[in-house]
C-alpha cells in the first residue's frame, strides 16, 4: 500500500509509559490527559506523563491497598486516590503543604462511590451508584467541605472535562442521560435526555454503557438529529479529529470518518455517510528502546486495533499492554484522490485546521494534466474558495467598523476574527497556483484564459476586488499570444478594472497594438487622478495641442509650466504650434499677472528668443496701454 | 481647429411635377488584366460582368476604359492609382481587391427630371457632386469583403480550379448580392463599416465569457464563438476584421430575415419542447430548421476568416434564443452531423435561454436607471476607428431591404462631407455647419474618435454654437446621457 492509501495516523512521538503487568498498574486521566503507572500501589514508584513534559511527574507513596482510580487536580495541586468503595484519599502536592495522606467518605449511606471528577484546582465531584457530591478541597486544614450533594440513580457516569460537564446515566435500562454543570463551586442540573435504543430488550436490562456513548466538543452545535450511518456492525470506538468523528471498528480493523457538517444533499434528517471508504490507521513500527536495542534491529510493527487499546476523547490512543499513548492525526493529502467530486472535497477540506497547502494543491491538480477539471468544475472551486474569503473579509471589515466607533455599551467586546487557513486569499492563489499554471507549455492558451476568467469572475460574483497581478497574468497571457482583439474587447467591457499601472501596462504595448495607446490614456481620463500622467503621455506623442486642451477641460491649464509646452512644441518643428502655444502663454501671462512677458523663475528665455527670430520683434504681445 | 461652413442646399423646390431619381447601380464587373493581354483575347481578362445581357464588345470596351484609366493615373502614382471617376451621368469606382483582380462598380448619379412644357422631352438634370466617393468606395470594397467572406480569395480559387471555377463563383455569389445592394441608401455609416457593441455591466459579461468557454470546452470542435445581443456584439473570437463583415452580415442579412417572419408570426420561436426540465428557445438560424424534422439537413454555411495568414474554412453556425445569438465557428474539414447538432442544442439552448433573460433583464434595470426614453434634442453617430465601434440614433433599424434614416439625406451629405475633411488631416479638428432649415451640423474628431451632432434648435445662432465651451459641453453631455449605453461600454 502507498503512502497515499491511509488519512489516520499515529503520532510519531507518542506518550511512553511502563506497559501495564501484574505489578504494574496503569490509569488515564482524561481530564489532564495524563497517564498514571502505578507500580506495587505507589509503593516502588507512580510515574505520571502528560501531553507535554512539564505535567510529567514521579513519585512515590505508600502502598495502602490496590489503587482503584487516580488523578490529580487541575495543575497538579492535589492528588485524589480511591482505593475502596467507600472513600477517596488526597495528597497535598502544593509546595510548603503538609504532604499527609487525608481521606474523605461519600456522605450517602451504603453507596459506593463509581469515581470522582476533579472539575478545578480544589473542587471535586464524587459519583456514587446513589447520587453526585461536589466538595471543595481545604488542602491547608487538610479536609473537604461539602458543597452541594444530589440524590438519583446512577448506572455509570462519563466527564466531559472541556465544557466540566458529568453525564449520569440513570432509568433500569440506563438511556435516560442526566447532565449537571459545574462552575467554580457551583453546580447545575440540566435537562435530562434519552437516547433512543434500536431494540428495547425484554426482559429490560442495562442497556446502554459508557463504551457507547462519547462526548466531545466540536466546532459548531451538533444537533441530536445528527445519525452516522456506520453500514456495519460490531465494537466501535469514537475519537474526534480536527472535527471529524472517526469511527474505529475493531473486526475489520478499519476506521471511517464523518463530516458532520457534511450536508448530504437528499436528506432531510441528518444522516450522515462515511465521508471517505473506511481505511486502517497507517501501520505503525515501535522502535526498539533500551538495552536490548540493536541499531540495526527493525522496528516491530505494532498491532493496530488490538483489544488492549483504549480510546479516550477527543483524539487520544492507548495500547496499555505496551505502555504507548498516541494522538491520531488525519492526514489531508490522501483525501484527496479518495473524494472524487472535487466540490465535496473542497468543502471538506475548508473545514480542516491545515488545510491551506491541501488546496491550493488541489487547485494545481485540477488545472493540470491528466486528471484536469472541467471549467464548471474549475468554477465550482473557485466559488466555495471566493465564498470562504469573502466571509472573511466581511467579519474583518464588520469587526474593523465596530472597533473605530468605539466600544457602544451593552455590546459584547468584539473579537478580532481569526484568519483559518481556510482563507485563501488572491495572493495565495497567485503564488502557489496561477502563476505556474499560466507558465505551463502544455495547457492550451484557451484553457488558461478561460480559468483565469473563471477567477476573476467569481471574485466579482462575491465583490471582491481583483487584485493587479491578476490582470497583469490575463493582459500577459494574451498578448504572449498576440490575442490583442480579446483583450480589447475585455477592457471595453471593463473586465480589468482601471488602474493607473494598468494603465502604463497598456502604454508599454503600443509598440505592438496600438490601439493599446487610446485604451491606456482613456483608462486615465476615467481615473481622474491621473491629469499629470495624461499630459506627460500627449506631450511625448507631441500632442501639444492635446493636452493644452486637456489641461484646460480639468481647468489645470494656471498651474502648468510653460517651459515644458514650449519645449514640446519646438520639438515638433511646426512653427504654427509653436506661434499657438507661445500666444496662449502669453495671454496667460497676462491674465494672470497683468503683462505677457514671461517670469525670469519660468526659464522661457530661449523660447522668447526663438520667438523673435521666427516672427520679428513685433509679433511679441504688446502690454496692455491704458 | 475649428472650422466653420455655411451651407446651401443646392436642391432648390421649384416645379411640382419633378421627378427624383436616386443612385442606383449601373454595372458591376471584375475583371484582370492579366488575362487577355493578347489582341483579340481581351474577353478573358473579364470574370464577372453584370448586367450580364451586356453586348460583349461593349464589356470589352468598358472594362479596357478603367484598365487605361487606371494605368494612366498609375503615371503620376504608382502607388495610388485613380480610384474613381466623375462623369455628368456616373461615377465609376476601382478597387485593386487582390493583385491585378480588379472591382468596378459604376453608379448612375442621382437626378431631376423637369418636365416640361410643350410635349418637349424633359430636363433631364445630374446631381453629380451628390454622390461621395468615400461612401461607394466603402461599399464597393465590402462588396469584396463579403464576397470573401463566403467564397475565400479570388487566389486560392483561381487555385483550385482556375478561371472557371472563379467565375462560376463570382457568378454565383454576386447575381445574388447585388440585387441586395441599395445605394440609395447608403451613407457615412458604410464609411465606418462599424460594429455596435452591447452595452453590459462587468458580471453578466463575464457570465456570457464564461457561457463561451465553457461550451468551447465540451464542444472542443468550436474553434471561434461570436456573442450578440438584440442584434449587438458583445463578445467576439474571431479577429476584428472577420467579425466585422461577418457582423454586417449577420445585421443586415440574416437577422432581418429570420425576424420578419417572427414580427409577422410565423415560425414561432417558441418551442414546447423540455431539456432537462428546463423549457428552452433555443433554435439555429443556420442549418437545421428543425431538429426533430428526419428530412433534416445538417449543412451550414461556409466562411473563409484569417485569409491573410492561417486561411481558415469553417462551419458557421448561428444559433438564437430570445435576443441572444451565438455565431458557432468549425472548422470545416470536420463534418457536421444530426448528433452533434442535437448535442449543442441541448447543451446550448438551455443555458442560453437563461442568460438572454439574465442580459434582457440587467437592461431594462440600466434603462430605468437612465430613465425614461426622451427624445433627445440632438441625433448624433458616433464612430471609433481603433475598435470599430459606432453608435447611430439616426438609424432606425435596419432591415433586409433597407436601412432608414430619421434625418433628411442632405444633412446625411453633410456628414459625410465633414467625414471627408476629418480623413484629409490627422489632427483632432471640430467643424460646425449651418445647414439649411434651422439644423446644426457638429462633427468633432478626438484621436480615433469622430462624433457627429445634428442639432435642430430653431433660436441657436451661430455664435451659440460655435462657443467651444459649448461645443465641447455638447461633446461631454453626449457621453454622459445619449452615449451612456456605448460608454458603460467604454467604447
Amino acid at each position: 500500500m502507498s503512502e497515499e492509501h491511509y488519512y489516520l495516523e499515529l503520532c510519531e512521538n507518542p506518550v511512553q509509559f511502563e506497559n501495564a503487568s501484574s505489578v504494574n498498574n496503569v490509569f488515564f486521566d482524561e481530564a489532564n490527559k495524563q497517564v498514571f503507572a502505578v507500580r506495587s500501589g505507589g509503593a516502588t514508584g507512580v510515574v505520571v506523563k502528560g501531553p507535554e513534559d512539564k505535567s510529567s511527574v514521579a513519585f512515590r507513596m505508600d502502598d495502602k491497598g490496590e489503587v482503584k482510580c487516580i488523578k490529580f487536580s487541575i495543575g497538579n495541586k492535589i492528588l485524589a486516590v480511591q482505593r475502596t468503595p467507600k472513600s477517596v484519599d488526597f495528597i497535598n502536592f502544593i509546595p510548603d503543604y503538609p504532604h499527609l495522606e487525608f481521606s474523605q467518605e461519600c456522605k450517602m449511606k451504603n453507596a459506593s462511590i463509581l469515581g470522582f471528577c476533579w472539575t478545578n484546582w480544589n473542587e471535586i465531584v464524587f459519583i456514587t451508584d446513589q447520587g453526585i457530591e461536589f466538595y471543595q478541597v481545604l488542602p491547608d486544614k487538610r479536609s473537604l467541605k461539602l458543597l452541594k450533594s444530589q440524590s438519583i440513580n446512577v448506572n455509570w457516569y462519563m466527564y466531559c472535562p472541556e465544557t466540566a460537564v458529568i453525564l449520569l446515566s440513570t432509568t433500569f435500562q440506563g438511556n435516560v442521560l442526566q447532565p449537571f454543570a459545574f462552575k467554580s463551586g457551583t453546580m447545575s442540573k440540566m435537562s435530562k435526555f434519552e437516547i433512543e435504543l434500536p431494540v428495547v430488550p425484554k426482559p429490560a436490562k442495562l442497556n446502554l454503557s459508557e463504551r457507547d456513548i462519547a462526548v466531545a466538543n466540536m466546532e459548531g452545535s451538533c444537533k441530536k438529529t445528527n445519525v452516522l450511518k456506520l453500514n456495519t456492525t460490531g465494537k466501535f470506538a469514537l475519537n474526534v479529529v480536527d472535527n471529524l468523528v472517526v469511527v474505529h471498528h475493531q473486526s475489520t480493523q478499519t476506521s471511517i470518518i464523518f463530516d458532520i457538517k457534511l450536508r448530504e444533499p437528499d436528506c432531510a434528517l441528518n444522516v450522515h455517510q462515511p465521508v471517505l471508504p473506511p481505511r486502517s490507521i497507517h501501520p505503525y513500527r515501535i522502535p526498539l528502546t533500551g538495552p536490548s536495542a540493536v541499531p540495526s534491529q527493525p522496528p516491530v510493527p505494532c498491532e493496530l486495533y488490538s483489544s488492549s487499546w483504549s480510546v479516550f476523547q477527543p483524539d487520544i490512543i492507548i495500547s496499555a499492554s505496551e505502555g504507548y499513548q498516541w494522538y491520531l492525526q488525519v492526514k489531508l493529502p490522501p483525501t484527496v484522490n479518495l473524494l472524487q467530486d472535487k466540490g465535496k472535497l473542497i468543502d471538506f477540506l475548508l473545514r480542516r485546521r491545515d488545510c491551506k497547502m491541501v488546496i491550493l494543491s488541489v487547485c494545481s491538480q485540477m488545472l493540470n494534466g491528466e486528471d484536469k477539471g472541467s471549467l464548471p468544475v474549475v468554477a465550482t472551486v473557485f466559488d466555495k474558495l471566493n465564498q470562504v474569503f469573502k466571509e472573511y473579509l466581511e467579519a474583518e471589515q464588520t469587526y474593523t467598523v465596530a472597533m473605530e466607533s468605539g466600544p457602544s455599551r451593552g455590546s459584547t467586546a468584539r473579537e478580532r476574527p481569526v484568519r483559518t487557513q481556510a482563507v485563501i486569499d488572491q495572493s495565495d492563489m497567485y503564488t502557489h497556483v496561477l502563476s505556474s499554471f499560466t507558465e505551463k507549455k502544455d495547457v492550451s492558451h484557451k484553457f488558461i484564459i478561460a480559468v483565469l476568467m473563471e477567477y476573476i469572475r467569481s471574485l466579482n460574483q462575491v465583490q471582491i476586488t481583483v487584485q493587479h497581478y491578476l490582470y497583469e497574468l490575463v493582459i500577459k497571457t494574451l498578448v504572449h499570444h498576440s490575442l490583442f482583439y480579446m483583450l480589447h474587447q475585455f477592457l471595453q467591457y471593463h473586465v480589468l478594472s482601471d488602474s493607473k499601472p494598468l494603465a502604463c501596462l497598456l502604454l508599454s504595448l503600443e509598440g505592438t497594438y496600438p490601439a493599446a495607446h487610446q485604451l491606456s490614456l482613456d483608462m486615465l481620463k476615467r481615473l481622474s487622478t491621473a491629469n499629470d500622467e495624461i499630459v506627460e503621455v500627449l506631450l511625448s506623442k507631441q500632442q501639444v495641442l492635446g493636452a493644452l486642451r486637456f489641461i484646460r477641460s480639468v481647468g489645470g491649464n494656471d498651474n502648468i509650466s510653460a517651459r515644458k509646452f514650449l519645449d514640446a512644441a519646438l520639438q515638433t518643428a511646426d512653427q504654427m504650434l509653436f506661434y499657438t502655444i507661445f500666444r496662449f502663454f502669453e495671454q496667460r501671462n497676462l491674465r494672470l499677472r497683468g503683462s505677457p512677458s514671461f517670469n525670469p523663475g519660468e526659464h522661457c528665455e530661449e523660447h522668447v528668443v526663438y520667438f523673435k527670430q521666427v516672427f520679428g520683434e513685433q509679433a511679441l504681445m504688446k502690454q496692455a496701454t491704458v | 481647429m475649428i472650422s466653420i461652413f455655411l451651407c446651401c442646399s443646392p436642391r432648390m423646390a421649384s416645379g411640382m411635377q419633378e421627378k427624383q431619381y436616386t443612385p442606383s447601380l449601373l454595372s458591376f464587373f471584375v475583371y484582370n488584366p492579366s488575362f487577355g493581354s493578347r489582341e483579340g483575347e481581351e474577353e478573358k481578362k473579364i470574370l464577372f460582368y453584370h448586367p450580364s445581357e451586356v453586348e460583349k464588345n461593349e464589356k470589352i470596351r468598358n472594362v479596357g476604359l478603367c484598365e487605361a484609366i487606371v494605368q494612366f493615373t498609375r503615371t503620376f502614382c504608382p502607388t495610388k492609382p485613380a480610384k474613381s471617376l466623375h462623369t455628368q451621368k456616373n461615377r465609376q469606382f476601382f478597387f485593386e481587391a487582390e493583385d491585378s483582380f480588379w472591382i468596378v462598380m459604376v453608379v448612375r448619379n442621382p437626378m431631376v427630371e423637369k418636365p416640361n412644357k410643350d410635349g418637349r422631352p424633359p430636363t433631364i438634370e445630374y446631381q453629380e457632386e451628390e454622390i461621395l466617393d468615400t461612401v461607394y468606395g466603402a461599399v464597393l470594397r465590402e462588396c469584396y469583403s463579403m464576397y470573401k467572406l463566403f467564397n475565400g480569395t479570388f487566389g486560392r480559387a483561381m487555385e483550385a480550379g482556375g478561371v472557371e471555377l472563379l467565375m462560376q463563383k463570382l457568378d454565383k455569389f454576386f447575381y445574388r448580392y447585388l440585387q441586395t445592394l441599395h445605394l440609395q441608401s447608403c451613407d457615412l455609416l458604410d464609411v465606418f463599416g462599424g460594429i455596435a457593441f452591447f452595452p453590459l455591466d462587468k458580471m453578466t459579461y463575464l457570465k456570457i465569457q464564461s457561457f463561451v468557454n465553457r461550451v468551447e470546452e465540451s464542444l472542443s470542435l468550436i474553434k471561434y464563438t461570436a456573442f450578440l445581443y438584440n442584434d449587438q456584439l458583445i463578445w467576439s473570437g474571431l479577429e476584428q476584421d472577420d467579425m466585422r463583415i461577418l457582423y454586417k452580415y449577420l445585421t443586415t442579412s440574416l437577422f432581418p430575415r429570420h425576424s420578419e417572419p417572427e414580427l409577422a408570426g410565423r415560425d414561432s420561436p417558441l418551442r414546447p419542447e423540455v431539456a432537462g426540465n428546463l423549457l428552452h428557445y433555443g433554435r439555429f438560424l443556420t442549418g437545421p430548421a428543425n431538429l426533430k424534422d428526419p428530412e433534416a439537413k445538417f449543412r451550414f454555411p461556409r466562411i473563409f476568416v484569417n485569409t491573410e495568414d492561417s486561411y481558415e474554412e469553417l462551419h458557421l453556425i448561428v444559433y438564437k434564443a430570445m435576443s441572444a445569438a451565438v455565431c458557432f465557428m468549425i472548422s470545416a474539414s470536420v463534418e457536421l452531423t444530426r448528433e452533434f447538432c442535437e448535442q449543442l442544442d441541448g447543451l446550448v439552448g438551455p443555458q442560453l435561454t437563461l442568460l438572454a433573460s439574465d442580459i434582457c433583464e440587467q437592461y431594462n434595470v440600466n434603462r430605468r436607471i437612465s430613465g425614461p426614453d426622451k427624445e433627445p434634442q440632438f441625433k448624433f453617430i458616433y464612430f471609433n476607428h481603433m475598435n470599430l465601434a459606432e453608435k447611430s440614433t439616426i438609424h432606425m433599424r435596419k432591415t433586409a431591404s433597407v436601412s432608414l434614416t430619421s434625418v433628411h439625406p442632405d444633412l446625411m451629405k453633410i456628414l459625410g462631407d465633414i467625414n471627408c475633411d476629418f480623413a484629409r488631416v490627422d489632427e483632432d479638428e471640430e467643424i460646425i455647419v449651418k445647414a439649411m432649415t434651422d439644423y446644426w451640423v457638429v462633427g468633432k474628431k478626438s484621436d480615433q474618435r469622430e462624433l457627429y451632432v445634428i442639432l435642430n434648435q430653431k433660436n441657436a445662432n451661430l455664435i451659440e454654437v460655435n462657443d467651444g465651451e459649448r461645443a465641447m459641453d455638447c461633446f461631454t453631455t453626449l457621453k454622459l446621457s445619449a452615449l451612456q449605453g456605448v460608454m458603460t461600454a467604454s467604447v
